[in-house]
């Protein structure tokens, strides 16, 4: 019985809340624009956005909030709209959109959700901007300056000036400031103050700068006859024939602008020939003569002369044509000092720009060489060192990618997760080079080309294995909060700090090669192994314990390594073998056996690598193809690499 | 699963070829009471990270459908082969189904360069193959049907969402350097050129596979706002150098509101390796998304997630294939034999409901009509649809390009693949590989 | 002179008589020519093989014999298979063409059918011009001279450059891989002209021979196949055999012995170097017909490994070794990555071979360098009773590419 009572209830409830709901000057004023926002396109969107930033209501800034968040619904059986709130199961709450309160419940399956996409998002947020520049929350106005630096419209400007005086906020002040700026530079009616504005961004290297400038500088090609009219912001005049304006384009160019008659392509000419077959002939010219171009000009000049086709402009014609016009590129700005002006700061901030960019792709080369260097520290140890081709270094450096992702799927906290996968990372690969060390290695030592293809069986077994048990999807490996986002010095210049954290780690781990390798006893006995091991075995060193350690350090680098990229880059089980030939050149190219010419290796590696990236930018894959090239003739020159091992350390 | 009987022949062969001595083996015969459907994705190497979750799609359909009674009576038995990402042996083991194994149809493939590997010896040994991979088109086979978008399914649609509801005027186009992002980004770029987007506001890059070191190019992008136009970048990135990208993308905090990236080879299967909180708002545009609502895919993830665990996701090319299995298998009812040309016949004009709610039909170019979906990326790793057209018919030949707009295919009326309207003949009946 | 050849070595004989056999008993069993217990396919499989074979006797003559490990030379395969597709995918498409262009109204001109085969070539990389390295496409001769050129070229530049500075041991391994690599993503790239990606593809389809069935062209080829593996051992077999043999076997323990002695070490081993590779493209020009299509992944570093764990697992030092290495490794490999070996359940994990044959391989290549380094060829040394020199504990030389004592021969 109950059941029933509440039922009406709630069905009075809905009812009242309707009524309410149809009466509210915000809903009709939605529903007078119904089909516009169900279909919200950007192109069509504008006229409803307006009407609800016009409409003075209270609630309307509301609705154009909640609306632009993806929260306004729609009623499938009478296209109200509503707030929502999710209660359990599939229903929602109803509430009213003029702030009348909850009118009821409604099954999902009867609710819309309206999803504006970013275009319509970005015009919501434009007309938020009033609204928003003075809102007492701090996060309000700056999502009010973002919504204008993606679509400055003139009307902002006076707005966005008025605003200022009362920012309290030191930070929005300035950028509220700079705003003005670049909005007076696009849009004020002033010539004076534009051109001050532009003066005042001389040497800035920000993008909007640029983004305000550059499009005063925009040209269009023109044509006209006779001589270039007055009053016209020339930015320079072009004469057909020389170098980037062929008389080919110019005389395209009068084309275009209906200046001058179209040629006859070649297409044509067949399709005219196709025209005109008459008895197996065209222009008296047997078709089967036709498969070469010179039968073809006649037969065509046979058809002009009967009139039967349009005659072909000769080159003379053409010259004419271009001799009779005059061709300049015009600024889309009329205003003569301004553009000047722009010119000049626009000079000023691209030398600063190409500094800059300078800087970037230093950093950029000395991350991608880092990368790279941490890569190849652990088989500078195995190789370089110990003198031993380990195929499966690659494998190593992906166990420890998969050791840190396995970590986060039991530790959930990203930073506490990392700090235990370093060290377990290095245990495990330890614990994995030391067994293979151990099984199969110690057999081959002087052996290194059967070394290498037993390290390469490894390698593949353990490839397929990581396959087996993680699957043959990427793994995600994410890094902790502190490491997103990047340490930006301008808009120009920019490092991840992932990346810096990476550059910090093959620093570190330089250091440790070098303490160990120098000031301990361990590094001492691996030098005194390495160079002569039956001299060092009678001096009482165990060489077999000394290998094992020294192979098991190089694995567990490799396993640190393997965690530093698949934090920047993707856990796959072919992490490995993407590292693997790069690592080896890097030792090789640097010199074997020398941790300085590793890291000169890397650094040169990934110098060239972004150097040669910056000549090409369109093909990243030229870019590794020319570096290897220039590793294999750099070899040539010198075999031993770059700082080459002289004397007893040379070993022969 | 191959059944013992042929594999002990196979053995036999083996040692008996191995020896030199004449192995005295009849052919095995396609068994009467099962048909045969060939399942043809690498299962290892490089592309089985996308492939194996089609295999496991296809068994899926295959189980349901024996459940549900076969095919003419008869049960559906799956032949599954791993042509291992090795191209050439592609075209071994497409033979070897069709010859060895005898069976009726296949699915597979997922790079064009297999399906450019295997195309020659379906021709000509006339079998059946389902591509369910979103392709660059420029292709129409008598004996493949392609049940993935062509560029005018997916590449054009979210360009033109680029341009009319985002304002981009300035593009950069990504790819892996292949053939997929190769042509479709001619493709664009004739087509962008056709919309007034001038030569010098499209900038194209191309990296290899697996690449991981993104900031240049990344900052690349950026820079090219400089010039005050919106910048959009259109990926066709290929596979896992997406992790890379859009770490790159986050890291340099690239927000999707300032540089949008619509990507055409991301869907939920990529997403699943990386964290997408920072990516939110990034689009991606394929023809279905686990999102979508609708009874069919509700039923269709359910059984998935049954099949194969709750963490596994639901993506595009699993759709294609729901749409090819069952098209094929009304199509063989409707025909009522599992031949080649009699199915190839009845699976034009075909229809079925596909997962997002409307309706596939096979057109006589062999492609499919499908909406196009546009989807942002949400922070739980799906899509958020925020766009949806209705079911677009897919066009072998591009009209952007001048040498294939003249081109047509028509399977049904003109029996002809590549189809020259202006001197309406039939440049070839074979595809060229 | 020849009499004593075959009388020093009856290995060749046996070998030749054995691929003989192999041979008619394949014929009598194909489709084509027998009773059809063998598919086309498998037919195919086998031809591929043999060509195969004939690469792992090149690599065995560079690495068991001169002791160049040498990481690349599957990339001289590929070029080989590279110069052969070309005028295969030029004829071919020629022909559609000019068969479509037949029928247009005007007859096409020369500059028109090229420009339309550029088309259809190149359209699939978004392009339709042909690049400079087509110059000689449309020559079958030409082509089939740089087969033998082009990786021929390759390998004596390479190796000029890398002996004259005196690369050895693993630098040269991993500089050959480098050299691999660098082309292999070179070739990738659309730009290269050689359609990126995509490779070359429809090989199998022989201009000219349309109307022929494939059982029968695949047979052809697995005869041309086993003629030029039988040929190829011969020559392997006559050059390892006299002074030269012993001259490349001494470099291959103690080079520096070997040129102190006055010979000229880095002209035999450019000689082998360039011999091997222009064999390689022999046997790549052959292998990629059967194959369909080539393209650069053929061309990866990772192939060339094979290349030498097939050597390694069948024994280098000896060219029937090598032979026999290749033949069952990728043979085996057919099978279990084909799905062809049911399924091993063990109670409580069925093994799924498709999943476990690369581990498999792997730990095999790891049981056989360490306790086979002999290998497979090893086992004929049990039936022919050969003994190995006895030298104390010493091995036979210095060098990282010497042979040690228990794999020692001859």
């Amino acid at each position: 019985m109950t059941k029933y009572l509440l039922a009406a209830l709630a069905a009075l409830m809905l009812c009242v809340g309707m009524a309410a709901a149809q009466d509210s000057p915000l809903q009709t004023l939605m529903q007078e624009h119904r089909a516009l926002i169900e279909k919200a396109s950007r192109k069509t969107i504008e006229p409803a956005i307006a009407a609800l930033r016009d409409s003075g209501l209270p609630e309307a800034q509301t609705v154009l909030e909640k609306w632009q968040a993806k929260e306004l619904w729609q009623r499938k059986e009478d296209g109200l709209f509503f707030f929502a709130e999710k209660l359990d199961g599939s229903a929602y709450q109803l509430i009213d959109i003029a702030g009348g309160g909850s009118v009821g419940e409604a099954e999902k399956s009867d609710l819309k959700q309206l999803k504006p996409n970013s275009g319509v998002r970005s015009l919501i947020g434009a007309a938020l901007v009033q609204f928003q520049l003075l809102s007492p929350d701090r996060r309000k106005r700056v999502e009010a300056l973002d919504a204008i630096q993606r679509d400055p419209a003139p009307e902002h400007l006076e707005a966005l000036a008025g605003a200022i005086e009362e920012e309290p906020d030191a930070e929005i002040r300035a950028r509220k400031e700079r705003l003005v700026q670049l909005l007076t530079i696009s849009f004020s009616d002033d010539e004076t103050k534009r051109i001050e504005a532009i003066n005042a961004f001389a040497g800035d290297t920000g993008v909007d700068a640029r983004a305000a400038l550059n499009p005063l500088l925009a040209t269009t090609r023109e044509a006209v006859a006779g001589d270039i009219p007055d009053g016209v912001n020339v930015a320079n005049t072009l004469k057909p024939g020389q170098e980037e304006f062929s008389k080919e384009a110019a005389y395209d160019l009068l084309v275009t602008k209906d200046l001058a008659p179209r040629r006859i392509s070649t297409a044509d000419k067949r399709a005219a020939l196709e025209a005109n077959i008459v008895d197996g002939r065209v222009g008296g010219v047997p078709l089967a003569q036709l498969n070469t171009d010179g039968a073809r000009e006649r037969a065509y000049a046979n058809l002009a002369e009967a009139g039967v086709v349009p005659p072909t402009a000769t080159e003379a014609e053409v010259q004419a044509a271009l001799d009779t016009h005059s061709f300049y590129d015009r600024y889309a700005e009329a205003s003569i000092a301004v553009t000047d002006a722009a010119r000049a700061t626009l000079t000023s901030i691209n030398t600063r720009v190409g500094l800059n960019q300078a800087a970037d792709l230093t950093l950029d080369a000395l991350s991608l060489a880092s990368i790279y260097f941490l890569a190849a520290i652990g088989l500078a140890i195995t190789f370089g060192v110990m003198g031993v081709i380990n195929m499966a270094h690659g494998e190593f450096i992906m166990m420890g990618a998969y050791t840190g992702y396995v970590v986060q799927q039991v530790i959930p906290d990203y930073t506490v997760s990392i700090l235990v996968a370093l060290p377990l990372a290095f245990a495990v690969t330890f614990a994995a080079g030391v067994a293979m060390e151990r099984l199969v290695i110690r057999w081959l030592y002087n052996r290194p080309l059967e070394t290498l293809l037993a390290t390469f069986g490894i390698s593949i077994a353990l490839q397929q294995l990581a396959k087996n048990i993680f699957g043959t999807q990427a793994r995600p490996l994410t890094s902790p909060s502190w490491l997103d986002g990047a340490l930006v010095f301008n808009d120009v210049v920019s490092i991840s700090y992932i990346r810096i954290a990476i550059f910090v780690l093959a620093l570190i781990f330089l250091g440790v090669f070098l303490f160990i390798m120098r000031r301990t006893r361990l590094g001492l006995e691996v030098r005194a192994v390495t160079q002569n091991p039956a001299m060092a075995a009678s001096m009482g060193i165990n060489p077999d314990r000394i290998n094992m350690l020294t192979f098991g350090l190089g694995s567990g680098i490799a396993g640190i390594a393997g965690v530093a990229i698949g934090l920047y880059a993707k856990v796959t089980s072919e992490l490995g073998s993407d590292y693997i030939v790069q690592s080896f050149m890097t030792v090789v190219v640097g010199g074997v056996g020398n941790i300085w010419g590793t890291l000169l290796g890397a650094t040169m590696i990934g110098f060239l690598q972004k150097g040669i990236e910056w000549m090409n930018p369109s093909n990243t894959l030229a870019a590794q193809t020319y570096m290897i090239i220039f590793i294999i003739i750099f070899i040539q020159f010198r075999p031993r690499g770059i700082i080459a091992l002289k004397g007893r350390a040379a070993g022969d | 699963m191959p059944n013992d009987r042929e594999n002990n022949i196979m053995k036999l062969r083996m040692t008996s070829a191995l020896v030199g001595a004449l192995a005295f083996a009849t052919t095995a015969m396609a068994q009467d009471d099962t048909i045969k459907v060939g399942v043809l994705h690498s299962l290892s190497g490089t592309m089985a990270i996308s492939e194996t979750t089609l295999k496991d799609t296809m068994l899926m359909l295959i189980e349901e459908q024996n459940a549900k009674g076969g095919v003419l009576g008869k049960q559906l038995e799956a032949v599954v082969v791993d042509p291992a990402s090795d191209w050439p042996l592609f075209a071994e083991k497409a033979r070897e189904l069709l010859t060895v194994e005898e069976v009726d149809v296949m699915f597979g493939c997922w790079t064009s360069v297999s399906r450019k590997s295997v195309l020659p010896v379906i021709e000509e040994l006339n079998g059946l193959l389902f591509y369910p991979v979103q392709y660059e088109g420029e292709e129409s086979s008598k004996n493949v049907f392609y049940t993935g978008a062509a560029p005018n399914q997916q590449a054009i649609p979210a360009t033109d969402y680029f341009l009319d509801e985002l304002g981009v005027e300035k593009f950069a186009l990504l790819g892996t350097d292949y053939v997929y992002p190769r042509t479709t980004n001619n493709i664009l770029e004739a087509y962008l050129m056709d919309k007034g987007i001038a030569e010098e506001d499209i900038f194209v890059n191309y990296t290899p596979f697996g690449h991981s070191d993104w900031s240049k190019i990344v900052s690349d992008v950026v820079a090219l706002g400089a010039d005050g136009k919106k910048v959009g970048v259109i990926s066709t990135i290929n596979g896992d150098a997406n992790i890379g990208f859009y770490k790159e993308l986050a890291a340099q905090g690239v927000s999707a509101d300032d540089i949008p990236v619509v990507a055409f080879s991301v869907g939920e299967e990529e997403l699943s390796g990386l964290d997408t909180s920072n990516l939110v708002g990034h689009l991606a545009a394929w023809n279905y998304f686990q999102s979508a609502e609708s009874d069919a895919n509700a039923a269709f993830i359910e059984a998935w997630k049954a099949k194969m665990g709750d963490e596994r996701v639901t993506n595009d090319p699993m759709e294609a294939h729901f749409i090819g299995f069952n098209m094929w298998v009304n199509a063989v009812e409707a025909a009522g034999t599992t031949d080649v040309d009699a199915v190839s016949a009845a699976m034009i004009g075909q229809e079925y409901p596909n997962l997002t709610g409307s309706t596939a039909t096979m057109l006589p170019n062999h492609h499919l009509t499908k909406p196009v979906l546009i989807g942002e990326i949400l922070e739980d790793g799906q899509f958020d649809i925020i766009s949806e057209t209705d079911p677009v018919p897919g066009d072998a030949w591009t009209d952007f390009l001048p040498e294939s707009a003249v081109l047509k295919s028509d399977w049904a009326e003109l029996g002809c693949g590549m189809y020259n309207t202006e001197t309406e003949t039939c440049v070839q009946m074979k595809s060229n590989y | 002179m020849s009499r004593s050849f075959f009388a020093r070595n009856p290995s060749v004989l046996i070998f030749i008589a054995v691929l003989a056999l192999f041979t008619l008993a394949v014929t009598m069993a194909s489709e084509a020519a027998g009773s059809g217990a063998l598919s086309t396919s498998f037919v195919k499989t086998l031809g591929k093989t043999l060509c195969l074979c004939l690469v792992a006797l090149a690599m065995d003559l560079v690495w068991g014999y001169t002791g160049i490990l040498s990481l690349g030379h599957m990339a001289f395969f590929g070029l080989g298979g590279y110069m052969i597709g070309m005028w295969l995918m030029y004829a071919r498409t020629e022909s559609i063409v000019a068969a479509s262009m037949s029928n247009a109204a005007i007859p096409p001109t020369d500059q028109e059918i090229v420009d339309a085969i550029g088309t259809q070539i190149f359209g699939v990389v978004g392009s339709s011009e042909f690049p400079p390295v087509w110059a000689f496409a449309d020559s079958l001769w030409m082509q089939l001279a740089l087969v033998v050129l082009v990786p021929g070229a390759l390998a004596l530049a390479f190796g000029w450059l890398a002996f004259r500075s005196r690369v050895t041991g693993v630098y040269l391994s991993i500089l050959t891989q480098a050299m691999t690599l660098a082309l292999a993503l070179y070739l990738f790239q659309n730009d290269s002209g050689l359609r990126g990606n995509n490779g070359l593809s429809g090989l199998q389809n022989i201009p000219g021979l349309t109307g022929v069935p494939q059982a029968d062209v695949s047979l052809w080829f697995f005869w041309a196949s086993a003629f030029a593996l039988g040929a190829g051992y011969l020559l392997c077999a006559w050059v390892v055999s006299g002074k030269f043999g012993s001259v490349i076997r001494g470099i291959r323990d103690d080079e520096a012995r070997v040129r102190f002695l006055g010979y000229s070490v880095e002209g035999y081993k450019l000689f082998v170097f360039t011999f091997t590779a222009v064999i390689a493209g022999i046997a790549g020009a052959l292998y990629y017909p059967q194959a369909g299509i080539i393209n650069p992944a053929e061309i990866a570093p990772i192939a060339s490994i094979y290349l030498a764990v097939w050597v390694a697992i069948g024994g280098r030092g000896r060219l029937y070794g090598a032979v026999i290495g290749a033949a069952i490794v990728s043979l085996l490999s057919t099978m279990f990555t084909g799905g062809q070996v049911p399924n091993l359940p063990l109670g409580f994990y069925t093994i799924h071979w498709v999943d476990w044959w690369q581990v498999l391989l792997g730990l095999s290549f790891v049981l056989v360098t360490l306790f086979a380094p002999k290998g497979i060829g090893g086992l004929f040394d049990l039936v022919t009773g050969r003994r190995s020199p006895e030298r104390h504990g010493a091995d036979l030389g210095p060098d990282s590419g010497s042979f040690q004592e228990k794999e020692a021969e001859e």
